[in-house]
This record gives C-alpha cells, structure tokens and sequence, in this order.
C-alpha cells in the first residue's frame, strides 16, 4: 500500500518537474524577489521588511497559483489522457491513486518553496549585509506557507475530483481568498444573532482558516512566533487536509470513468 | 472454470439536464471466455465493446450484474494481480521513456525490485523497442505507443490479457506484429480477450467471437461455425453466355439474377444448383463457371449487425 502511493507520488513529482511551465512561475518568482531588492533600496531604513513582506508575499501566491493549477489536473488529466486506466487496471486503490497524487504535489510544492526561499535569503542577505539569529523565525512563515499550499492541494483535489478544472480552480481560489479572512469572518458572528450567528460561526469554523497560517507582517517586524500557534497550525493543515483528501478518495471511489 | 464469466452485466447511463433520462449503454450480458483461449469481441463504434471492457476492469460499475475472472468476483483486488489490460487508443505519462513507464507500472503491479530491471528489458525487446534509448513517449509513433501499451500489459505475467481495439491505428506491418505477440501470448498458455472491428483479424486469430450491436449480444460461437450461419454460406454462384431466356426459370428456381450484356450470373443454394443447370442447359445456354461461394465472418458480422434484433445464439466449440 505505502510503496504503491510513493510510485504514484514520485510520478506526479516528476512530471511536474518536467513541466516547464513550473520552471517560468520559479522564474517569476525569483524576479520578484529580486525586484524586492531594487524596492528595499528605495525605501530608506525599512528595506529588509519590504524584501521580507514583498518576497514572501510572492512565494505564498504564486505557491498557491502552482497549487491550484496543478491540482485541479491532478485528476482530470488523467481520465482525459486515460493514463489513469492502466493504472487502476492494477492493484492500485482508488484512494491509493489520490493519496498518492496529492503527497506528489506537496513534494513538489514543498521542494519549489526550497528554492524560492534559498532565493529569498540570498536578497535579504544582500539586504541586510548577512544573516542573524532572528532570520530564523522567517523559517516558521514559511513553514506555515508551506502549510497554506498542503490545504490548498487537498481542496483542488477535493473539487475536480468531482468537477470540471475550470470549476475546481474558481472554488479552490475563492476558498483561499475567502478563508484569509476567515478571522472576520468569526468577528462578524459575535455581532450576529440567533440562527444567523450559528451559520455565519459554522461557515466559519468550516472554511479554511488561511489567516492564522500567514504571520509575515509579525516575522517581518521581528515579533515572536508562539510555539502554541506553531502546533496548532501543524495539527489544522493535516486535520483539514486530510478530511478533504478522504472527500477526494470517496467521492472518486464511486465515480464511473468515462 | 472459465477464465472469464460475466453474468448479466447491464449498464445504464442517466442523461439529460435533470438527469431523469436512462441511456442504455449495454443491456444485460452475459458471456464466458475459456482458459487459453483468444476470444474476439466484435462489433461496430458504440456498440458497448468499451463498456463492457471497462466494467470487466473496473473502471465503470455496473447497474446490473457481476462477473468472475478466475473464478473471483471482479471486484476482489487479487483480480488486478492475473489481468493485463490495454485501453482503446492508449496515451502513457509522456514525461517518460519506455524504461520508466515501464518500472514504474512494475512498481504498481508489484514486479520485485531485483527482477524490474531485466523484466523491464526483456519486454522491451519483445515488443522490439528495445533500442529506444532515453526517447520520451511524447516523441513516439502511434505504433510504437501501441507496442509500449501491450508491454506494459503484460509486464506482471498477467493469466487474462484483456485488449481493447489493440490493431486501432496499426499499419499492416504493425498489425502483423501485434496479432503475432497475441499468438504467443495463447502459446504461452494465456487467455486473450480482444475488442477489435477488424474482421480479419478477428477471424485468423480468434478461437471463437462474439458479435455486440446496440448494447445486445447478437452471436457468439466459434468463428467457422458462426460463418456457416451467413446467408452466402451454401450458395454457389453460376456464370452462363446466351439464352436470356433461360433468366426467368433460373429466378423461379430461387436464384438471384443478374445479366452483363450476354453474360447472365446466378446465386443460389447449392441444393438447387442440378435444377439451375438443367434449365441453362434446356435453354441452350453456355456454362462459363460455378462457383461456391465461401461466406466470412464480415457476412456473418453484417448480417447481425442489421437492423433486425435477434436473440444471441450459442454455437457449440
């Protein structure tokens, strides 16, 4: 069982690694980080929190447009290319394949999100003219971007296991710009009352909280991550995207391949 | 124990906005393939070939029925360890080069680490890729994906290989090739379901076939007792100069006439070919050939797939 999903993700890792549309978004990417060089020159004293917000700002997004565009194909591209057919004509799983399919996209995520950051610490080292003790806390933000990308993969395996890419894509992306704010989202229900402060609180104990993993402004001003927010956010990710990941494998588990 | 028994499989698709309306696809099937034996499943575009193959694999379910592969339920997971199966128009992860398609279907299928590699190179040289090189798949013919396909079906040493229109596409050269592979699967002691509408192929393969039209099984049976079931089997054909007027007693005799200037060409069953000839001669006219005529499986195949719905007949091995 573990062998056979590992196969299936280190197939979906090389073929993403062999996609050269991969390679443009990292160009992409480092080009910003770079342009974030050229800003923190012309912003006299704060250049090293522009380059920290301007660059990790770009990995986040463009880490979850990769996410995103990958992961709402995950499924599709196989039943369009039938290259899922010779597959599940073994004995593989159904949920199997999407197990294995979603850990070969967060492999490919967490290595792309390597390399960007590699080339962030090489502008903030150009920045601020080395590294010091407190740049380790930048880790944590990514660590918890890295985060944001695991739950976004599992909700764009989630809808296209189920819809069309052109769909999947619209509620992955909605739900990551709505669950950004889902912290407001929880302020609006205390001002709420009776049947509507209940609805608007499930929606919003529902929706991916993408807030609470996103602390560049406090690393960037140099304040303290909590190890108490750390696990948290560690035990959310893999709580949530595990039940969208189970959503994933039974709705495919019924699903007739056309 | 068939090695392949469907049980009444029947698949229905709901269509329309709503979804009210049933699309049969495959109406209730039932059908065995014997051990060692090269089974042809034969029909036109749309006629549920593709259906009932992917309800054998697993791949669509069923609204009606079951099957055993083996002797297990299709179902079990130890199934996926015997069958081999190749889809229509097969399309691999172009991303790869033969070799690591291959390793990676042997990883999925099991094949131990130590035996891949020279599993994965016997194959390739079996189906004659083996000088393919670092080639990605992107970069291959239609043949040379089809040859891919068929390898990559029969990596794991599979009891069933199961084949869905494994000619499609194929030059004669490559045609050849793959209904020489099939033979020695058959000789190698292994049972072949094939999904084809070339008939040729069929018939110099296959065991015995099986005709699908519409969803409905219309024959199946052994190809040589099945062609005998055509209309043109038992006919002969006779060619004579002369005395047209000998075209009028020919018909009433139950032949088919037709006339070339002074040439006049009759089909008739052989049982009435004495009396025919009676009558030509009677008539003065000169017998230029008789012919018997040899029906085909294309006869037979067209003849079920007319229009008229007829219940499937069983023609004894």
């Amino acid at each position: 069982m573990t062998r056979r999903i590992a196969y299936i993700a280190s197939n979906t890792f090389r073929e993403a690694v062999r996609d050269r549309v991969l390679y443009n978004l990292i160009l992409f990417v480092l080009l910003l980080v770079g342009s974030a060089v050229l800003f923190g020159q012309i912003s006299m004293e704060i250049e090293r929190i522009v380059v920290i917000n301007i660059s990790l700002t770009s990995i986040s997004i463009f880490g979850v447009v990769i996410a995103i565009f990958i992961g709402i194909q995950l499924v599709s591209k196989e039943i369009d290319k039938k290259t899922l057919y010779t597959v599940l004509a073994r004995p593989v799983r159904r949920w199997e394949f999407i197990v294995g399919k979603f850990f070969g996209l967060v492999e490919t995520l967490a290595v792309n999100t390597l390399f960007m950051a590699l080339g962030f610490y090489a502008a903030l080292f150009y920045v601020s003219n080395g590294l010091h003790k407190s740049d380790l806390n930048i880790l944590l933000a990514i660590y918890f971007i890295v985060l944001q990308f695991v739950i976004i993969t599992s909700l764009a395996l989630l809808f296209s296991s189920f819809s069309t890419p052109i769909f999947s894509a619209i509620f992955a992306f909605a739900l990551f710009v709505i669950g950004t704010f889902a912290d407001d989202l929880k302020n609006f229900a205390t001002l709420a009352q009776g049947a509507t402060h209940w609805l608007i609180t499930g929606v919003a104990y529902l929706l991916p909280n993408f807030g609470s993993l996103n602390v560049i402004g406090a690393v960037a001003h140099d304040q303290p991550v909590s190890l108490a927010l750390f696990v948290h956010n560690s035990l959310y990710a893999v709580l949530y995207s595990c039940a969208a990941v189970c959503g994933a494998a039974l709705i495919f588990e019924r699903r007739n391949l056309k | 124990m068939p090695a392949i028994e469907i049980l009444g499989f029947q698949k229905n698709y709901t269509v329309g906005f709503w979804r009210k309306k049933q699309r049969t696809a495959l109406k209730p099937l039932s059908l065995n393939v014997e051990n060692n034996e090269v089974f042809g499943f034969l029909g036109p575009n749309g006629a549920g070939k593709t259906t009932t193959i992917k309800l054998l694999t697993g791949l669509i379910f069923p609204s009606a029925g079951t099957a055993k592969i083996l002797g297990m339920d299709w179902r079990d997971p130890k199934v996926k360890d015997v069958i081999g199966f190749l889809p229509e128009q097969p399309y691999f992860y172009d991303h790869l080069t033969a070799p690591e398609l291959l390793e990676y279907y042997a990883g999925l299928s099991g094949v131990p680490a130590s035996e891949r590699k020279r599993r994965v190179a016997a194959m390739l040289e079996r189906v004659k890729l083996s000088d393919v090189g670092k080639l990605q798949l992107r970069k291959f013919s239609k043949g040379m994906l089809q040859r891919v396909g068929i390898a990559q079906a029969i990596l794991h040493d599979p009891q069933v290989v199961i084949l869905d229109e494994p000619m499609s596409g194929l030059d004669p050269i490559g045609r050849r090739e793959v209904r020489d592979l099939i033979q020695s699967l058959k000789d190698e002691g292994k049972t072949i379901f094939f999904s084809t509408h070339i008939l040729a192929d069929a018939e110099s393969l296959c065991d015995r076939v099986a005709v699908i039209h519409k969803g409905e099984l219309r024959g199946v049976g052994v190809v040589s007792e099945l062609v005998t079931r055509a209309e043109n089997a038992n006919r002969t054909e006779v060619l004579w100069n002369g005395a047209a007027t000998a075209i009028a007693a020919v018909e009433a005799a139950g032949a088919e006439c037709k006339t070339h200037g002074q040439t006049a060409h009759a089909i008739l069953p052989v049982a009435r070919l004495d009396r025919v000839l009676e009558i030509i001669r009677n008539h003065s006219g000169q017998i230029i050939s008789v012919t018997p005529l040899r029906a085909t499986l294309e006869d037979y195949f067209i003849e079920q797939i007319g229009e008229k719905p007829q219940s499937a007949i069983e023609v004894s091995r």
